[in-house]
């Protein structure tokens, strides 16, 4: 694969007229669902206040989606355990690393059999809320996700239960 | 050789009927099995308070030859100094062959699990699983009722029962129709609905015993918790619907068993204890073989292998 700009390689949905700034190193989260963006930044531990260079395109024109969300982040790629969660609430993201300006790595999200370390039980009681040198981890069921240590089972925004 | 039971998930039929088999045999001669643990020491680490669960494996470990070593009670340990649950279990680990543990968070066995060598029996962790009392359960309803082609009510407070949701799993690997009576509010939690949907159990619930209670060969009842409710007077009125007594039970088909858990405070009136329905003592001396039982399966050295 070239070295192409980042963003929508290949499609016609590119942020022509540059609606997204484009960067030079770190990662574009694309196709993300839109209303979505705000909460990747989230996953990803983005408030502002840590000084990261974050671009936010919301509700960009899509071939695929119709609308989408996109987010790009200077000088920060992403752990597999960021991209496992953003898989769970932007199904369709596709993750691309972005070095001088170009697209060096595109993957596809996809959604995994479990996620840990990125998302706390939202059970007081269960022993990954005290403190123990343990990550809370989650089964991914077909609707939520289920604690691993005190099954608890998280529906609907699991954005609410970051761990912080 | 089996190293942890942490929830009734945890044990197939084979093992349940193997852990049953073994306590008739303990209890029809318990003088044959009083050295199958000499020399060897089981820590019980009780972080909440605990009377019969407690009593029993020590004098089952006792019974079997073995001794205990006791954490105490949580306020006289390191616990009281803020020492994670994790740190414990790992020294703990270094001084016994097998640990007993009891703790007030969901999930605590589980976590437990991951920092020890030694065989680890989740005794009851907050209102999750519980999974010896259940044995302990199975293990009277076997010798009551049976285990198969037979009609089980579980009734009270099923959404933090740990009892109740490590006998509604372990059930569904037996021939069992359940039945769930309680408040809507305390009605089965998730994770323990997808188990016994994922065994391919129907939950069957009721509000109201009556719809029931003529089908069942056993009625498995649990204490509804005044701290469940935001006053006395919501609990009072709730707690009221789901108390037994001798009168309820002339319903109920003669054979039917009355199980209960233990401590009873009034949700099943004295009047029961003479009616033949009662095995709910009987049930909880039934503790001792059961843990002896599951001991001897994962710490003798003649087991070895054979628990699986």
């Amino acid at each position: 694969m070239g070295v192409s700009p980042n963003g929508d390689e290949g499609e016609n949905d590119v942020d022509e007229g540059m609606r997204v700034a484009r960067i030079r190193d770190g990662t574009v989260i694309d196709h993300v669902r839109a209303g979505q963006a705000l909460n990747v930044l989230r996953v990803l531990g983005i408030d502002g206040g840590g000084g990261d260079t974050v671009s936010v395109g919301m509700n960009v024109p899509s071939d695929r989606l119709g609308e989408k969300d996109v987010v790009k982040v200077e000088g920060r790629e992403l752990s597999q355990a960021e991209v496992d969660v953003i898989s769970l609430i932007a199904p369709d993201a596709t993750v691309n690393l972005i070095r001088d300006y170009g697209v060096v790595e595109k993957r596809r999200v996809s959604r995994p059999d479990r996620v840990a370390g990125v998302v706390s039980c939202p059970n007081p009681r269960c022993i990954t809320t005290a403190n123990e040198p343990v990550d809370a981890a989650f089964e991914v069921l077909a609707d939520g996700l289920r604690c691993e240590y005190c099954d608890t089972v998280v529906r609907g925004e699991i954005t609410d239960h970051l761990a912080e | 050789m089996r190293q942890q039971v942490i929830t009734a998930a945890d044990l197939s039929r084979a093992d349940v009927n193997r852990v049953l088999d073994r306590a008739a045999e303990i209890a029809d001669d318990p003088g044959a099995v009083d050295d199958r643990l000499a020399g060897e020491v089981v820590a019980l680490c009780f972080f909440e308070p605990s009377t019969r669960t407690r009593m029993s494996f020590e004098t089952a470990t006792h019974r079997l030859g073995g001794d205990v070593v006791d954490m105490g009670t949580p306020e006289e340990s390191s616990v009281a100094k803020g020492e994670s649950l994790a740190d414990t279990v790992r020294v703990v680990d270094g001084y016994a062959d097998a640990i007993v543990l009891r703790h007030p968070r969901e999930g605590a066995a589980t976590l437990a699990a991951e920092f020890v060598d030694a065989p680890l029996v989740n005794a009851g962790d907050g209102a999750g699983h519980h999974p010896t009392q259940t044995l302990l359960d199975l293990y009277t309803m076997r010798s009551t009722v049976g285990l198969d082609g037979v009609t089980v009510g579980v009734m009270g407070d099923l959404k933090y029962g740990r009892t109740v949701h490590s006998l509604a799993t372990a059930l569904t690997a037996f021939d069992v129709d359940q039945h769930f009576v309680s408040p809507e509010s305390l009605q089965l939690p998730p994770g323990v609905r997808l188990d016994l949907h994922d065994a391919g159990a129907t939950v069957r619930e009721h509000t109201d015993l009556e719809a029931v209670l003529s089908e069942l060969d056993a009625l498995y009842v649990t204490r509804i918790q005044r701290e469940r409710f935001p006053d006395e007077s919501a609990y009072r009125e709730v707690a009221g619907q789901y108390r037994i007594d001798a009168a309820t039970l002339e319903a109920a088909r003669d054979d039917m068993v009355v199980m209960h858990p233990l401590p009873r405070i009034d949700e099943i009136a004295p009047d029961v204890d003479d009616t033949d329905h009662a095995v709910y003592f009987r049930q909880a001396h039934n503790g001792v073989p059961v843990r002896m039982a599951l001991l001897d399966l994962m710490l003798a050295d003649d087991q070895g292998g054979e628990w699986e």
